[in-house]
């Protein structure tokens, strides 16, 4: 599903290229449930936002799929989020004014797709999270738990290759967390890539496989 | 489109009060706009109005005194027009449309049986009716028989038939001037008011005579069709000089006969509020230009708060070009709608003043046309598409890496 080969990634900081990923190999077969772990400053976020196609790398190659993503315009990055990315965040980065079946079914308006329709897909992977009650509430109206199981649908809807979860557990307590981590798991059962950065453990070990990031290198791949 | 829509009102919603002040700017500056244009097409009403009473493609010329000596004659000569000029320039100048010739009998005195009254009496050719806007409401004004045969007829005006006749038909009647009996055969009215209704037209030659006017006549006055202000100032020298040679003053005298070109003077007068209508203009689309400026920097601070909202969007795969269209038509939606209001208002208010504010000597009817509020409807969409645009491209800027970053 993912086949990253001699990625490098640098910033200018100061006038002083900094290297903050140095010729990362990592492949992730379809199906497969990975956590990347590391401390702050490892690299991580830059990682994720490699692979969310939300920054480019400098030298190297990034596979998605048979999908070669590199030197992509604005414009089919984001074609590209949108057909084969879900995100989840950790602050859940629901938008406040939408309620939750609306911001489900945000992706698909940028799809095209129309709002009656959209509504109905919506509606139906809300069902699958347990939130089928709560489709006219607001975010400001659920718990945090229930935001990010919104959150999981909307990346869920666009039916993506691939789910990439940013600390997903990390504003969350350990009960919450530990539905959400299920839900994920659940989700990944049902086939679909999984790819959770996180700085917990329990989370980690809840992955089929864990790999850790040190400053900008892969250690010890499990 | 309608999804587009939605989107749109539900965040103008959402700044319900930002959004209120901000249409209220555009709408106060198209009002401004459209107040402003209506008041200045009123003023120039009023000033085609102030021109109503006399042909303003006329020109009227006067005997002078002459300044210059010149063959043989001495300075300060007193000239006199006689029916033969007036002949002269009928015949000898290409271009006059209608012409007439007065005469002042003199001695206001006018009577009708027992009664009299104090009226203006002028001597004129029948063309006089095209110079002066003469409106016939009864009988006929003055004919060209009038004028071969010496006839005794007079046309009055209905300030006469009002305050000598007291309102009974005067036509038939006969009045008298001077000691002379005249047979009334015409009522009319006049553009220029009630003191140009306050009037009586004989027929230049019968007054000459009964009058001991001899063949003089005291200014001469014709139109020009719709010659140009060079080409009737070329006619206006043709007959001066015309007028130099019969009556021997110099060429370059210009004091010998004066002139008084109406077609120049209405030229410039309409120069003037050419000037006027465009510094109007110019007035206006500042008030509107900050208006939209104010919608600009409205639609910057929105897009500013909005950061997270757009890297969000972004991140579930809006593109640039759809985050553009989002804030442009945003934008293109609020002036629109608060300019579309304005307009309204303005034409309304303008509407207002027409029906309930008395007539004066400054403003008349003031009133925008229809090609007016088109161009401000377009103006407003240009204006929408401006204001928009920065912001637009600022929000489509947005990087969501540094959007979603959690503080």
């Amino acid at each position: 599903m993912i086949r990253l080969s001699r990625i490098n990634k640098y910033y200018q900081v100061g006038g002083h290229p900094l290297h903050v990923l140095k010729d990362l190999d990592l492949e992730v077969r379809t199906g497969e449930m990975v956590a990347i772990m590391g401390s702050s400053g490892s690299g991580k976020s830059t990682l994720l936002n490699i692979l969310g196609i939300l920054d480019a790398y400098d030298d190297g190659e990034y596979w998605l799929g048979d999908t070669l993503v590199k030197g992509l315009s604005e414009r089919q990055a984001a074609a590209y989020r949108n057909r084969f990315l879900g995100f989840v965040f950790q602050s859940f980065h629901l938008l406040p004014f939408k309620n939750a079946v609306e911001n489900v079914a945000l992706p698909l308006y940028y799809q095209g797709i129309n709002r009656r329709k959209r509504n109905a897909m919506a509606m139906d992977y809300l069902e699958r999270v347990g939130l089928k009650d709560w489709a006219e509430h607001l975010p400001s109206e659920m718990s945090g738990g229930q935001k990010q199981r919104v959150a999981i649908a909307r990346a869920l809807v666009g039916q993506p290759r691939l789910i990439l979860a940013d600390e997903p557990t990390g504003a969350l307590d350990s009960v919450t967390s530990h539905e959400i981590m299920d839900l994920l798991k659940d989700v990944n059962g049902q086939g679909i890539t999984v790819v959770i950065v996180t700085h917990e453990t329990d989370v980690a070990a809840e992955c089929s496989r864990t790999v850790r990031l040190v400053d900008g290198q892969f250690e010890g791949v499990a | 489109m309608i999804d587009r829509f939605l989107e749109m009102t539900s965040v103008m919603w959402r700044n319900r009060v930002r959004t209120a002040l901000t249409s209220l700017s555009v709408a106060w500056g198209i009002f401004m706009l459209v107040l402003l244009l209506g008041f200045g097409k009123g003023l120039q009403n009023n000033v085609e109005y102030e021109f109503r009473d006399d042909a303003t493609n006329s020109v009227w010329i006067y005997p002078g005194k002459t300044t210059k000596p010149f063959d043989g004659y001495p300075v300060g000569r007193r000239l006199g027009f006689t029916n033969r000029d007036h002949d002269a320039i009928a015949v000898g100048i290409e271009g006059v449309e209608h012409i007439t010739s007065r005469f002042y009998p003199g001695g206001d005195l006018v009577r009708w049986g027992e009664r009299d009254g104090s009226f203006e009496v002028r001597a004129t050719h029948p063309d006089h009716k095209y110079l002066e806007n003469t409106i016939i409401v009864g009988g006929r004004f003055l004919n060209d028989r009038d004028i071969d045969e010496k006839r005794k007829v007079a046309v009055v005006g209905r300030e006469v038939v009002k305050q000598l006749f007291r309102g009974a038909d005067p036509l038939g009647e006969w009045i008298t001037v001077r000691g002379v009996l005249f047979r009334v055969v015409g009522v009319f009215e006049d553009t220029g008011g009630d003191d140009e209704e306050a009037m009586i037209y004989l027929p230049i030659t019968t007054a000459q005579s009964a009058f001991a006017g001899g063949e003089s006549v005291r200014q001469i006055m014709f139109t020009v069709g719709d010659a140009s202000v060079e080409q009737t100032d070329a006619m206006t020298e043709e007959a001066r000089l015309m007028l130099a040679r019969r009556h021997h003053f110099s060429p370059e005298d210009t004091r010998a006969v004066r002139v008084r070109n109406n077609v120049e003077r209405f030229a410039q007068v309409k120069q003037i509020f050419a000037l006027l209508g465009g510094f109007v203009w110019i007035v206006g689309l500042g008030t509107v230009m900050a208006g939209i400026v104010g919608v600009s920097n409205i639609m910057l601070v929105s897009v500013k708060e909005r950061t997270r909202e757009i890297g969000i969007r972004k991140a579930l795969g809006a593109t640039p070009g759809s985050i553009v269209g989002m804030i442009l038509t945003e934008a293109l939606l609020l002036t629109g709608v608060s300019g579309y209001a304005g307009l309204v208002v303005g034409v309304a208010s303008l509407e207002a003043i027409n029906r309930f504010v008395p007539e004066n000597d400054y403003i008349r009817s003031p009133d925008v046309d229809l090609g007016v509020a088109v161009a401000a409807l377009g103006l407003l969409t240009v204006a929408g598409a401006i204001a928009g645009l920065v912001p637009a491209i600022r929000a489509a800027s947005v990087d969501p890496i540094v959007a979603l970053r959690d503080e």
